[in-house]
């Protein structure tokens, strides 16, 4: 126990005699571990902001939406999911209570709103009249839309609460008007709020009637749309899926040999393929992160063994006044250790500083975060990696003859 | 302690070489060694350089294996010891002075003499308050935190001899304990070593100088790893 304390101190007051060069000798360490943890972060907040943009959809509930296989991209043809696409499934299939179109807007000069002198930008969105029933949004003052509304292409908007806040509309909010592009708006509802997840708004958002969207947007565009509905039996799932596939199939005219140009997913299916894309970069860069901890501890046992040979007269005083094997053992092991453990609590901390600079960067991203697992691992890591790459070092160092350590000039 | 226990032989060396080979030839460093230093001994070790006065010194500091022969170290017998057991002689039987002092370079003259006390397990406050005893008892309780570069070579051996004393060794072995050091230096140096062996301490010492021999009551001559002479002598100033 004396030992390893005693060991302990002295490989801190040699790291710091050598300051300069024990910084370059982590550096390795201070890389891979600052990647993992900043990509790590990032990652999470990703994941939780996914996870929180289908947080409302129900497990019964199905979203088919355009798919251009890999090919076709190539040769940019892209798939489209059109009205008649939406029409077909509600007519050719049963076991299906509610089904709604999704309009997107694109982000820019559509996403503009104000009023007054406040400007801000939203996510507006067309809907049909089940996307309430569907995502499980109510209004919480005033009314949703009419088949009127729809079939009138009214102006008219519910929206999230955030939004009243940040153009500072005066309460009650319903009946004022704000611009949204270069159109009037009428708000007729407020949707109930749904708070923030991580730092990421539930409550910024504009939807509007579809058919308003849709010449918002201009009909002359052939617009992609997203159809989510919601099937009766939960138990019938699969089978509703497997009849929505047949007839987009026929819809498009998809040949025997051709891939579906369109995804039918669960609410689940939905996070999880997003999360697969996010376990995918999480390891692809955990294996760039192993790269680089090995050059890291590399770089360890280099100035090790340099360290070794300048100071072996000492070894060989401290093997006259008594010092076993093992006490060099220990006391060489341990300061690679605590090399690479210091590069790995520098990793650590830059690391969190990046990811949080990113979160800060981009907006609507929740704030860095993170997970215990990984500050533990990447610290399990880098204490592996100085014991692997500090044992050699050591042992040379122990297995020192005194006398020749005491003659070395 | 009985006073036969007194008389007691702390090195009984029997027969013993160290034989080096280089280059298909074999030369013997020390070539038939045989003595016995009982406690309280006063001993030099002279000769001529080459004869295996170092060697010798090496092989009863434990720091080196003879290649043939028996070497008791207080009836132990050291030609049994492993590698753990050799360690734990240099730490508690044997204290050790160099010429070239070696200190350790890093560590101020307080860590230095507390380095011996941390292979056996003494605690920090311990270690700190018997290491500063042993440099005040050669008169250096100002200079514990000197680093060895900022001390006089006299200084410095001073510091090496608290260290080679502060675990209380059976036997100090001193190799030309006064070689770096000039001659108003060395008497002072030996003037300690004098007081030391007052105090009851077994000495072994290493030297080419007829001056520095003279205060030994006991000299050893080598010559080609052979024991020429070993003579008593009174010790002026001395009882
Ligand atoms: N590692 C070694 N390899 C080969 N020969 C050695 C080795 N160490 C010592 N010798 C030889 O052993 C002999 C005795 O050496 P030693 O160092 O004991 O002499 P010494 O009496 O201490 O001399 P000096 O007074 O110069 O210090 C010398 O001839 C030397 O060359
Ligand atoms: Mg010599």
């Amino acid at each position: 126990m004396n030992t390893i304390f005693e060991s302990f101190r002295s490989a801190f007051e040699s790291i710091r005699a050598h300051g300069f060069r024990s910084l370059l000798t982590s550096l390795g360490i201070i890389i891979g571990v600052t990647s993992v943890i900043a990509v790590v972060s990032i990652v999470q907040g990703l994941s939780y902001t996914i996870n929180a943009q289908f947080a409302g959809l129900g497990g019964n509930s199905l979203t088919v939406r355009s798919h251009t296989p890999f090919k076709q991209q190539l040769r940019g043809k892209l798939a489209k999911l059109n009205d008649n696409d939406m029409q077909a499934i509600s007519r050719q299939i049963d076991g299906i209570s509610h089904i709604t179109p999704i309009l997107f807007t694109q982000t820019g000069r559509q996403g503009a709103i104000s009023y007054r002198s406040q400007t801000a930008f939203s996510r507006v969105i067309g809907i049909g009249p089940s996307y309430l029933q569907v995502n499980g949004v109510y209004p919480q003052e005033g009314r949703f839309f009419t088949r009127d509304d729809n079939s009138r292409r009214r102006l008219v908007c519910a929206v999230g609460a955030d939004v009243i806040d940040n153009l500072e509309i005066p309460k009650p909010a319903i009946g004022e008007f704000f611009m949204l592009g270069d159109e009037w708006c009428k708000i007729v509802g407020v949707i109930e709020r749904r708070g923030e997840i991580l730092g990421f708004s539930q409550d910024d958002y504009v939807l509007l009637p579809y058919g308003t969207a849709r010449r918002i947007m201009g009909t002359t565009r052939d617009l992609d749309i997203q159809i989510q509905l919601l099937v009766d039996d939960m138990n019938r799932l699969e089978e509703v899926k497997s009849r929505i596939r047949r007839v987009l199939r026929k819809e498009h005219k998809l040949k025997a040999g051709q891939a579906d140009d369109f995804r039918v997913q669960t609410a689940e299916q939905l996070t999880e393929s997003f999360n697969a894309v996010l376990n995918t970069i999480t390891a692809v860069s955990a294996g760039i992160v192993g790269i680089s901890l090995l050059v890291g501890g590399i770089g360890i046992m280099n100035i090790m063994l340099v360290s070794v040979t300048e100071r072996t007269r000492e070894i060989g005083i401290l093997k006259a006044l008594g010092a076993t094997r093992q006490d060099i053992l220990l006391q060489f092991l341990i300061e690679a250790l605590t090399l690479s453990m210091i590069g790995g609590l520098v990793g650590i901390a830059i690391g969190y500083g990046l990811g949080a600079l990113v979160a800060s960067l981009l907006p609507g991203f929740p704030s860095a975060f993170v997970p215990l697992w990984a500050i533990f691992l990447s610290f399990g890591f880098c204490a592996a990696v100085g014991i692997i790459f500090g044992i050699l070092p050591a042992a040379k160092a122990s297995q020192l003859d005194p006398i020749d350590a005491l003659r070395y000039e | 302690m009985s006073p036969s226990a007194t008389n007691q032989a702390v090195i009984r060396l029997h027969d013993v070489y160290r034989t080096y080979e280089m280059g298909g030839q074999v030369l013997n460093a020390l070539d038939g060694v045989s003595l016995t230093i009982k406690r309280n001994e006063y001993v030099a070790i002279v000769g001529s350089s080459g004869s295996g006065k170092s060697t010798l010194m090496n092989i009863l500091g434990c720091l080196d294996r003879a290649t043939k022969g028996r070497y008791l170290l207080n009836g132990t017998d050291v030609g049994d010891m492993n590698e753990g057991e050799l360690a734990k002689a240099r730490n508690r039987q044997i204290g050790f002075v160099f010429q070239s002092f070696n200190l350790l370079g890093r560590a101020s003259a307080l860590k230095n003499v507390m380095q011996p006390l941390v292979y056996r397990g003494i605690p920090l406050a311990e270690r700190k308050r018997i290491a500063s005893e042993a440099l005040e008892h050669v008169g250096l309780g100002d200079r514990m935190d000197h680093l060895p570069n900022q001390l006089s070579g006299g200084q410095r051996q001073r510091v090496a001899i608290s260290r080679a004393l502060v675990g209380r060794p059976a036997i100090l072995l001193a190799d030309e304990p006064t070689g770096n050091l000039d001659s108003k230096t060395s008497q002072e140096i030996m003037g300690l070593i004098d007081q030391l062996h007052n105090d009851g301490q077994t000495i072994i010492m290493v030297t080419h100088e007829a001056d520095i021999a003279k205060h030994c009551e006991r000299i050893i001559r080598l010559e080609d790893g052979k024991v020429a002479s070993d003579e008593r002598q009174t010790k002026a100033g001395h009882i």
